[in-house]
């Protein structure tokens, strides 16, 4: 690939989607043994596109996330710890334990929420697009949402919307082929969102959405376009969810030769068999930070199981400001 | 009699709609062969009807009500699903901009006969985008009816009418009452708009109770009555007509009246009841009147929080300990 990363940013690259990755098991197993209230939509699968685009970007950069979001706050840096407690309900969690899996934000690193209103995070993007270019800062904004989510009105808005006023957006469509039991080809007439881009004058980008270093680079030069006041991105990840859209889905609408196919794929293994060909990284070095993350996942599970809930009382606390 | 879920009567009647009527179709996410909707009401539906009238729609909540009202001032008979009430903002224009006013502002030349069907209330942990009760948003717009059934008898027989009607409805859910059972006829019912059912008789206080808050006035009732307290539980059935005679019949007979509604206490549902009684009837109270809602909060997650906005039966009680 044209860009040449360092040894450093591979192995943070590959520790945050095993992050990703241990942590949606974690969550998973959780759930199983009826520890997590309400329901999860997990990111296992689609770790190589918030981990390719987020390592673009700087800790004042800004992201707009999905009820499919854990992978995106751990991407863009947040605490695995208060990630977990907020899922767990928990006071010490990013939101109080108001918001749970579906509304996890961290203003202090530039997460600026996760919606559960499929495509109402990106209005929100290009309106921090805007704020961007008003305040004159070099800040960009990434806004992930799903291909279902491309069928709302607000993604065609905001897209006009950013590209009309050459905002500092990249949009990034997390394709995993499925709205919930809705194959892509069952609610839009072509194949790639991509496509678009086209219509509103902005590049689209198609991407093997489970290379990350394909994500990599390909969000490397919308970030770079729109550091430079040359306006928005649309990039497709093409990529797939490993288990059913939430805890409580089987995902029998989903061929099984086309789970295996898309298992073979996986992001994790296929960077992992990359940094090993390359010589990037020995095995020794791989099961070394395996053994890491394992061990920061259950220091976040611990910090979340023994931290207090809220009182009931708090539910009426911040309701205005 | 046999006994049915919410959720299968909710079905049958749509089946039933279905097979008599052709112009009667279905639109939503999800509603079809993949998944039979997000609370399996239409599960199966498309195996008997087909996909062209049980019509899986990508995720576009605004076009979906928009092609129902296309559909319905052009001669068909549209039912379509907003998985969570909460996300009818998302189409908000086309129910209370287009759908409600149509039949008005072009003075009468066209009908709206269509269904939004979509459900409400917390208790689940999924939060401020997906728990809301916004039934109060639909009453204040004149044009749409609104139907709140509390038990598959009444959800049944009220959406048959919705669907044969011709205006727009919007037809307000609950997802625990789902898979509550209740008796249903194997005969065919209809139950008129505007008239509201005595769930409960009693002689000391009105407890008016909405959707899944009639179930939890019922058991306050239960248990007040073993208190000496009787209780007379009324559920509107529908918010828009609303049956202001039965509720005012019943507070003439009581004198005092609780009012139980989950949605937001502010400008909410129990606000607008409040009035019409104070409005029509206040000579007839012997005490204030008493409102159990949600605060005015958005739903939190967390289940120690959420579990302290929902009204509950401990709630309802101490309200009408304070009237009787
Ligand atoms: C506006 C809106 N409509 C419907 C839903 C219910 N819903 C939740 S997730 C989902 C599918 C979203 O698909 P996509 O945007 O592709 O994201 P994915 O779940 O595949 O990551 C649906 C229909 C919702 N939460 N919000």
């Amino acid at each position: 690939m044209a860009l040449s990363l360092t040894k450093e940013k591979l192995v943070e690259m590959y520790r945050k989607m095993l992050e990703i990755r241990f942590f949606e098991e974690k969550v998973f197993e959780l759930y199983a043994q009826n520890l997590v209230p309400g329901t999860i939509h997990l990111y296992a699968g689609e770790e190589a596109v918030a981990v390719g685009v987020c390592s673009n970007l700087r800790k004042d950069d800004y992201i707009t996330s999905t009820h499919r979001g854990h992978g995106h706050c751990i991407a863009k840096g947040a605490e695995l710890k208060r990630v977990m407690a907020e899922i767990l309900g928990k006071k010490t969690g990013y939101c109080k334990g108001k918001g749970g899996s579906m509304h996890i934000a961290d203003f202090s690193i530039g997460m600026l929420g996760a919606t559960a209103v499929v495509g109402g995070g990106i209005p929100i993007a290009v309106g921090a697009g805007l704020s961007i270019k008003l305040r004159d800062t070099d800040q960009v904004v990434a806004c992930f949402f799903g291909e279902g989510a491309s069928n709302q009105g607000t993604f065609h808005e905001s897209i006009n919307m950013a590209a009309l006023w050459k905002l500092p957006v990249i949009f990034v469509c997390e394709n995993n082929l499925y709205a919930m039991g809705t194959r892509q080809s069952r609610a839009m007439a072509i194949e790639n969102v991509a496509d678009r881009a086209i219509a509103y004058g902005i590049p689209g980008e198609v991407v093997d959405g489970n290379d990350v270093l394909a994500v990599y680079e390909v969000a490397w030069k919308a970030v770079e376009r729109a550091r430079k006041g040359e306006g928005p991105t649309l990039i497709e990840c093409k990529t797939y969810r490993h288990k059913g859209h939430s805890r409580i889905d089987p995902a029998k609408y989903r061929p099984k030769e086309e789970v295996e196919e898309w298992l073979a794929k996986d992001p994790i293994k296929r960077f992992k068999e990359r940094l090993l060909q390359t010589n990037a990284l020995v095995e020794a070095e791989i099961q070394q930070i395996e053994k890491e993350v394992s061990a920061e996942i259950e220091e976040a599970v611990k910090f979340a199981m023994e931290s207090p809930y809220p009182t009931p009382e708090e539910a009426l606390e911040d309701v205005y400001a | 009699m046999r006994k049915v879920t919410y959720r299968e009567a909710l079905r049958e009647a749509l089946r039933e709609e279905m097979r008599r009527d052709p112009t009667v179709f279905l639109l939503g996410e999800d509603i079809g062969r993949y998944w039979g909707g997000a609370f399996k009401v239409t599960e199966g539906l498309a195996e008997e009807f087909g996909d062209e009238r049980v019509r899986d729609t990508p995720i576009s909540e605004s076009a979906i009500v928009g092609a129902a009202v296309g559909a319905a001032i052009t001669g068909m008979r549209p039912v379509a699903e907003i998985m969570f009430g909460d996300l009818t903002a998302l189409a908000m224009d086309q129910i209370a901009n287009q759908a409600a006013k149509i039949h008005y502002m072009f003075g009468g030349q066209v009908k709206v006969p269509l269904v939004v069907r979509t459900p409400f209330g917390a208790g689940v942990n999924i939060a401020a985008h997906h728990s809301q009760s916004l039934e109060a948003w639909f009453m204040h717009v004149p044009g749409l009816y609104v139907a709140a059934p509390s038990t598959p008898y009444d959800a049944k027989g009220l959406l048959k009418t919705a669907i044969r009607g011709y205006n727009p409805v919007f037809f307000c859910e609950h997802k625990l009452l789902y898979p509550i059972e209740g008796e249903v006829p194997e005969e065919e019912y209809l139950i008129p708009f505007g008239v509201a059912d005595v769930k409960r008789e009693g002689a000391d206080v009105t407890v008016v109770a909405t959707l899944y808050m009639v179930h939890k006035a019922l058991n306050a009732a239960e248990e007040l009555g073993g208190e000496g307290i009787s209780v007379e539980v009324v559920d509107p059935r529908t918010l828009t007509p609303l049956d202001k005679q039965v509720i005012i019949n019943s507070v003439k007979k009581t004198g005092r009246m609780v009012i139980v509604s989950e949605d937001c206490k502010t400008a909410g549902v129990s606000a607008e009841i409040a009035a019409v009684v104070a409005e029509e009837a206040i000579d007839y109270l012997d005490a204030p009147i008493k409102r159990v809602a949600e605060p005015d909060t958005p739903i939190p997650f967390s289940p120690p929080l959420e579990q302290y906005v929902i009204p509950d039966e401990k709630a309802i009680i101490k309200a009408v300990k304070e009237v009787v």
